[in-house]
């Protein structure tokens, strides 16, 4: 066990008319290695969570323990906490501010209490990871495409070697082939690197081929915690909270509907197409 | 911390005072403020306090909420407290080394300090029940007379609005700028002063960056509605006087006769 989260309640302008619960109650268990989707529609509280899960927000009540202690504990050291469950904003590129990639990447490394030579060799290896060319070492992250921007920040926080990485809509508004590439650098994060993956999105598709868990906010609470074909399950739930199950369930929905016997449950392309090949051989 | 800063952030609720004119309101603090200058008499704050404190009950806006507008002016509050009580020359009450305290420093230490309050309080609870479009929608109805002078009122106006409109935004940037940092292991607390300037060097360059950002798509979407400034420019909603603006005006005037009578014959 690695972090639990036990009965979170935190509101947003608390006291005022727009007073408004973000998180009503919230308690689950992340296991290590694990890598969990959290899907939810805008404004389900999402954000708001993966943002207590390195105590950046503090709850009205509950608490977080990470490894057994409890993090909103005075004495807590909550700079380290931070180098050991990662987080990555959504648009994290808008964070950036060195003057090369190089020192953009070793911010972090350095804040964690390396010296020059460590905190490089952190960052150099960081960005290795995220898959940027040597010649981006000495440019400016200002000079970088909106991809590779991402993949910076990303690798920003990758160089404090975090052992919990949690991604808030790392896939926002990129093309469909940087959607892909990062998904598949996320999951190689985790067969490779044994990182525990927090997965934020408010798309089903994004999450439904990586995650081996997901979880599912509506208006600050946990609604489903499952694996991701139980969860799937709950079609006309997840629609009516604004979600969408992935396409491929609503493609053999659609075919067991037509009358063709086949069984539900893939969700991603490749399980489904040979769902229909073993039902049409 | 960064939204304790309640300069220029509308607090949403229906009452008579959200619903009046904004130059009702405008005009209104404005007078209030001048209120608060010409007389130094205690029974004078008293009553502006009172009228203060009325006006805020019929706004709805909770009083701790307002209260968070004086936060930032903590320390200049004190700094004029302090030189006001240890400046002024008079009847020595305590001293002590070359300090010393007087009757007369402590008055002017008190009256400094109560108008000071006051005047953040006044016009925190105007921008606090006025959006700031209506403000400045305000602003540029009040400075019409201006244009005969060929002042680009419109345009002034326009400018105000837009940095005003922007506050809240750059706020919720730099609180946005900050967690990410602070994720990536930065430290805006400790260490000593010159330490502290420089931890905000990943803060105050992205938040540039994102404000040049947000300048340039607004030109461009302002252009690209065909914005060309104020010439011949109509409003949606225009302004009007309704008779809870007369009201307003009245029992404005009731305030001054008020604060008058009081400064000059009470003693």
């Amino acid at each position: 066990m690695k972090l639990i989260a036990d009965h979170l309640v935190y509101e947003y302008n608390k006291g005022t008319a727009q007073a408004r619960r973000a998180l009503d109650d919230v308690s689950f268990v992340l296991d290590s290695g694990e890598f969990v989707g959290l899907i939810g529609h805008t404004g389900s509280g999402k954000s708001t969570l993966v943002q207590h899960l390195n105590a950046l927000l503090k709850p009205d009540s509950g608490s977080i323990y990470y490894e057994g202690a409890d993090i909103y504990e005075k004495d807590y050291d909550r700079k380290a906490l931070r180098g050991k469950v990662g987080l990555v904003f959504q648009y994290p590129e808008y964070q950036l501010f060195e003057e090369t990639v190089l020192a953009e990447v070793s911010y972090g490394p350095k804040n964690m209490g390396h010296d020059k030579k460590e905190a490089e060799l952190a960052a150099y290896a960081a960005i290795k990871r995220v898959g940027l060319e040597d010649e981006c070492f000495d440019q400016s992250p200002f000079d970088l495409s909106g991809g590779q921007k991402r993949r910076v920040a990303i690798a920003s926080v990758l160089a404090m070697k975090p052992e919990i990485l949690v991604l808030d809509e790392p896939t926002a508004g990129l093309d469909p082939a940087g959607r892909t590439e990062l998904l598949d650098m996320i999951a190689e994060l985790k067969e490779k690197e044994g990182m525990t993956i927090v997965l934020v999105s408010h798309s089903m598709d994004d999450v439904a081929e990586v995650a081996d868990r997901i979880i599912v906010m509506d208006k600050g609470k946990i609604v489903f915690d499952d694996i991701p074909t139980e969860v799937f399950k709950h079609v006309s739930e997840l629609e009516t909270m604004g979600l969408a199950a992935p396409e491929m369930s609503y493609v053999l929905r659609d075919l067991k509907a037509a009358g063709i016997p086949v069984n539900e449950g893939a969700i991603t392309l490749k399980e489904t197409k040979e769902e229909i090949l073993r039902v049409l051989s | 911390m960064i939204r304790d800063i309640t300069l220029g952030q509308y607090y949403q609720t229906e009452s008579v005072i959200h619903r009046l004119d904004p130059r009702t309101k405008l005009l209104g603090t404005l007078v209030y403020l001048i209120s608060l200058f010409i007389f130094t008499k205690p029974w004078v704050f008293v009553t502006a306090a009172v009228f203060l404190l009325l006006v805020l009950v019929l706004s709805r806006v909770p009083l701790k909420f307002m209260l968070k507008g004086l936060r930032p002016i903590i320390f200049i509050l004190l700094f004029t407290i302090i030189v006001n009580m240890f400046w002024i020359k008079g009847t020595v009450l305590v001293s002590w080394w070359k300090l010393s305290i007087t009757v007369e420093g402590l008055k002017q230490a008190g009256s400094m300090g109560t108008r000071l309050i006051l005047l953040i309080l006044g016009s925190n609870l105007m921008t606090l029940t006025t959006t700031p479009t209506r403000l400045t929608n305000a602003m540029e109805s009040l400075m019409r007379p201006l244009k005969l002078i060929k002042v680009p009122v419109h345009e002034i106006a326009m400018m105000m609005s837009i940095a005003l409109r922007f506050i809240p935004i750059l706020l919720e940037e730099t609180d946005r700028i900050m967690k990410a940092q602070l994720a990536r292991g930065a430290d805006f607390e400790s260490g000593n002063v010159f330490k502290k300037a420089k931890s905000l060097v990943p803060v105050l360059v992205p938040l540039f960056i994102s404000a040049f950002r947000r300048a340039n798509d607004l030109a461009m979407a302002m252009e690209a509605r065909c914005y060309h400034g104020g010439k011949g420019r109509t409003q949606y909603k225009p302004l009007k006087y309704k008779a809870r603006d007369f009201v307003a005006y009245f029992i404005l005037v009731l305030y001054v006769a008020a604060v008058i009578v009081i400064g000059k014959f009470i003693t």
